[in-house]
């Protein structure tokens, strides 16, 4: 680096640097009318300032709250830098959110002026525009359909940009005076207001200060060695804290090219055409790729599905240990060589993986099958923990340190603690500045001594890595004081695919129990290929067979539970498959799919203790709704089995961080 | 460095010298027959330039027969149609095309084993100036060309946002899309009338609303004239300025979507009258 680290300490600061450093390097690529845009740094600079000076014009300043909303467009991009460079805060809101959720942000925000992708934007944010008396101006990247409106208030990006470069034209040291300012900021400066997507309660405003952002992007850059040759595709909701951190502030402070897809429909071909070498996805994401896979290698011809289960497997035993550059066989090292060139390397190429030096993923459990299928491929598939009060990282896995069921030690300059109730706090370079105006709510979050409670429930493993178990609210303990966190057995038993839903109960209980839901799709395959008829749902689950397969499942989920240590006092003892598939119109789940716990032990209550008293069988009847609304009750009486044991010393906790 | 491709809504309809308002195209007094069987008797309206002009009647009143004569596939035996204020001889369906009239069909007829791409460039083929020999060599000025067209392809690939099945083959698109592929190919003919057949038929709502929000930008934008024959009558009040009525061959009514609406003769025609 040229310049002293301590000097670069706001993004648009990084900015200017790049344009000195990378000028002729892209900067940031938009396909568009089918061909690849690319913006250099010394252009994507060019934009940048017109763009501010337009933005000054209209009286925007210091302190100044700007909405962003839209998808991943290098202009949304650069008003966020313009934003930065004039001290003003950013505030990106979720294009998808709903108008009432959307009003409340840029209300609480205090915005006077929003920067929106298109006219979908614009017609949601004028139909609550009399909520919101402080918003005067919204400014448009895409300009169709917006022709025929009252253009008192609105203007386009490419206008302001126009009043913008006639300032530098007119006034020769507006230019000078825009860099003069950006130099002359400061680290203290909130540089982005990012809202949390508020999945419990409202959302709030979490502020994060341009100083330590850049300390802790800087720290992440050299962690995974980031330079300016490195690129990424841009997909992620742009309100997010992972896509304005992992491409926005890493992109400015290593260089790297920033890639915009040219609609939410083509990220997949966009992906294969950019290949990047820096990729994030949750969980999901990887689930449906290797979903789509499988099914693309059930219409194969029977040579070519022999050959790809024969190389897969071998990749499954050797890929990753030749991924860790651990010792290998010769032999198989070569064979690994040949199914690059044959399986491996296209099937990477089709999904656009064939560049990746790091991929991330995180949001939640990854099953360990699939976790390990890309990385014996050859991908550096990696996790973290990170969280929006945090500017993301929390831990991270370094390279050849990677486990599925881990999400890794913590991350640079990161330090944590786990508290008495479990609970993870940390403190980071990153971490934020407050809630904006909401102090109180600060507070709660904050212990006296400065860490953060995340809100969830962990421990560290032996060899030092971070586990995360449930949310803190969730964990409880068995009567025995063994801990006991739902989620964790409920995802253990999820991994397998027979299984759809299960919910697990054991706080202040004597035992761990469960519900169980099988997946029709998985299981009724099964049932065809078995010659077992059924009628319904309540006649597959209730079939000997199934019972006998789901309680295997069950066993060894309580193998893999006993061998760790915390986990171990909390094995399913018995369980039942419910007669019915939990189902959000009957209120048992959320509309996202999450089991909403409280209110199936109320309507269940019959069932859970039946679980407990020791009886093998219950009569049920349980009312459904239908999708049109009618209403019917199932009826019938459900076996519920007990499950092997195995046993393990419980041990406690490990509360600091084996280093 | 290279030149950021900016849209420029893309190029107007044709040029035809016509003033928005004006009459583009009449029908006076056209009668169609095969054999025996009368399909449209003496009927008579006009399309103005600019306007959305729909078509509506009952199974077999002849709107899909009206189409043919506008675009020239079947000569009516009498009547004449003035189309710029110029008489129509006798011609073949490429020849409105070249006159500025493109269409779309109630069966989508595209070329199913071609790409989205494809199909659309396919819409350029009367506007090429190179001739076979020269496409053939694909190089020079018939490459030149081949690359304006695409960027005009491209914008309208753009305008219909089915990006994503750029290369996709048509034949595999769910039947929502194929109808916007179609349209696109029309539009790739730089219509000033453009001729829609259904173009809502077999769609769900949301498709619909897709479909009806890029006919108004087609006709807001680009100034061109459409013309379209459509059975969902939400649609067509919502859409059109005009609509005119078709009974067995013959015009019953003419009017704004409201004048129609509540004229009695429509009513019977559609909901049939006791005998």
């Amino acid at each position: 680096m040229t310049q002293d680290a301590a000097t670069l300490d706001t993004f648009p600061k990084y900015l200017l640097h790049n344009a000195e450093r990378f000028g002729n390097r892209p900067a940031m690529r938009l396909k568009d009318f089918g061909i690849w845009q690319t913006w250099t740094w010394r252009e994507q600079l060019e934009e940048v300032r017109a763009f501010a000076l337009g933005l000054q014009s209209l009286g925007v300043g210091h302190g100044t709250k700007v909405a962003v909303i839209g998808a991943n467009r290098p202009r949304l991009y650069w008003a966020i830098a313009a934003l930065q460079s004039l001290r003003a805060i950013p505030v990106p809101v979720y294009a998808d959110a709903v108008a009432e959720e959307m009003a409340y942000v840029l209300n609480h925000a205090g915005v006077v002026m929003a920067v929106v992708q298109d006219q979908e934007q614009v017609d949601k944010v004028l139909s609550f525009s009399d909520q919101i008396p402080a918003l005067k101006t919204l400014i448009y990247d895409e300009p169709r359909g917006l022709a025929n409106y009252d253009h008192t208030n609105l203007k386009s990006f490419a206008e302001l940009q126009d009043v913008g470069r006639a300032l530098m034209r007119s006034d020769a040291n507006a230019a000078k005076r825009w860099e003069e300012g950006v130099r002359a900021a400061e680290g203290g400066d909130i540089s982005i207001m990012l809202y949390t997507s508020g999945t419990t309660g409202r959302s709030k405003g979490v502020m994060i200060q341009s100083g330590p952002g850049v300390k802790a992007t800087r720290d992440t850059v050299e962690f995974d060695g980031l330079t300016e040759k490195d690129s990424v595709l841009a997909y992620l909701p742009l309100a997010w804290v992972g896509d304005h951190y992992l491409n926005y502030a890493q992109g400015y402070v290593s260089g790297f090219c920033v890639n915009c897809p040219e609609s939410q429909d083509t990220v997949a071909q966009d992906l294969r055409e950019i290949a990047p070498t820096f990729y994030f996805a949750p969980p999901r994401v990887f689930e449906s790729l290797l979903t789509a896979v499988t099914i693309r290698m059930e219409d194969a011809s029977r040579f070519k599905k022999w050959l790809f289960a024969r190389f897969i497997a071998h990749a499954r035993r050797h890929g990753e240990a030749i991924l860790e550059r651990r010792p290998v066989p010769l032999a198989a090292r070569l064979l690994y060589w040949l199914g690059d060139i044959l399986i491996y390397g296209p099937l990477k190429n089709v999904l656009g993986m064939s560049n990746i030096r790091v991929a991330y993923t995180a949001g939640e459990a990854i099953g360990e099958d699939l976790f390990s299928f890309f990385r014996s491929l050859g991908i550096n598939l990696k996790q973290l923990y990170g969280q929006t009060e945090a500017f993301l990282y929390v831990t991270v896995q370094a390279n050849g340190h990677v486990r599925a069921d881990a999400v890794g030690p913590a991350a640079p300059n990161v330090d944590i603690r786990i508290s008495e109730s479990g609970e993870v706090l940390f403190k980071s370079p990153g971490m934020f500045a407050g809630y904006y105006l909401d102090d109180e709510m600060t507070k709660e979050v904050l212990t006296p001594d400065g860490y953060v409670m995340t809100g969830d429930a962990g421990f560290f493993d032996k060899d030092g890595q971070l586990r995360i178990i449930d949310r803190a609210k969730d964990v409880g303990r068995l009567k025995n004081g063994a801990l006991f966190a739902p989620k964790y057995i409920e995802n253990m038993l999820k991994f397998y695919p027979n299984i759809k839903e299960v919910v697990a109960f054991g706080d202040g209980r004597d035992f761990c129990a469960a519900f169980i839901n099988i997946d029709l799709t998985a299981v009724g395959d099964w049932a065809e290929r078995n010659n077992i008829s059924y009628a319904s749902y309540q006649e597959l689950a209730a079939h000997p067979l199934v019972y006998e397969m789901i309680g295997r499942h069950v066993d060894e989920a309580n193998l893999k539970l006993s061998r760790e240590p915390v986990m171990a006092g909390a094995q399913v003892r018995r369980f039942l498959i419910l007669h019915k598939e939990l189902d959000a119109d009957d209120g048992e789940l959320t509309r996202t799919q999450k089991v909403r716990r409280r209110f199936i032990a109320e309507r269940y209550h019959e069932l859970i203790e039946a679980l407990y008293d020791g009886s093998t069988e219950k009569y049920v009847e349980t009312e459904v709704t239908y999708e049109d609304g009618r209403k019917g009750r199932i009826r019938g009486t459900l076996r519920i089995v007990d499950a092997r044991i195995y046993d393990a010393p419980v041990e406690t906790l490990h509360r600091e961080a084996a280093e | 460095m290279n030149a950021h491709v900016q849209s420029q809504a893309f190029a107007a309809a044709h040029e035809d010298g016509i003033a928005p308002g004006e009459v583009l195209l009449s029908v006076n007094n056209v009668s169609l027959s095969f054999g025996g069987v009368k399909a449209i008797t003496d009927i008579s309206f006009d399309i103005r330039k600019g306007e959305i002009r729909a078509i509506i009647g009952p199974n077999g009143a002849g709107k899909t027969s009206m189409l043919n004569v506008i675009n020239g596939f079947y000569t009516p035996q009498q009547g004449t149609i003035l189309f710029r204020g110029v008489e129509r001889r006798a011609m073949k369906p490429h020849h409105a095309v070249r006159q500025g009239i493109a269409r779309t069909f109630q069966n989508v007829a595209l070329f199913k084993g071609m790409s989205t791409l494809d199909n659309i460039m396919a819409g350029r083929s009367t506007l090429m100036k190179r001739n076979i020999g020269w496409q053939m060599l694909w190089h020079g000025p018939a490459l030149a060309e081949e690359i304006e067209h695409r960027k005009v392809v491209e914008e309208i690939i753009d305008f219909l946002e089915i990006q994503h099945i750029r290369r996709t083959p048509v034949g595999r698109l769910p039947y929502g899309l194929q109808k916007r592929v179609e349209l696109g190919r029309a539009l790739a003919m730089e219509p000033s009338l453009l001729l829609l057949d259904e173009p809502m038929a077999g769609m769900n709502l949301e498709e619909k609303e897709d479909m009806s929000r890029f006919i108004l930008d087609v006709n807001q934008q680009r100034g061109t004239t459409i013309a379209l024959i459509e059975h969902d009558m939400g649609v067509v009040m919502d859409l059109s300025d005009r609509v005119v009525v078709l009974d067995y061959g013959k015009k019953i009514a003419d009017g704004t979507p409201d004048e129609v609406k509540n004229n009695q003769a429509v009513i019977d025609a559609y909901l049939g009258v006791p005998h």
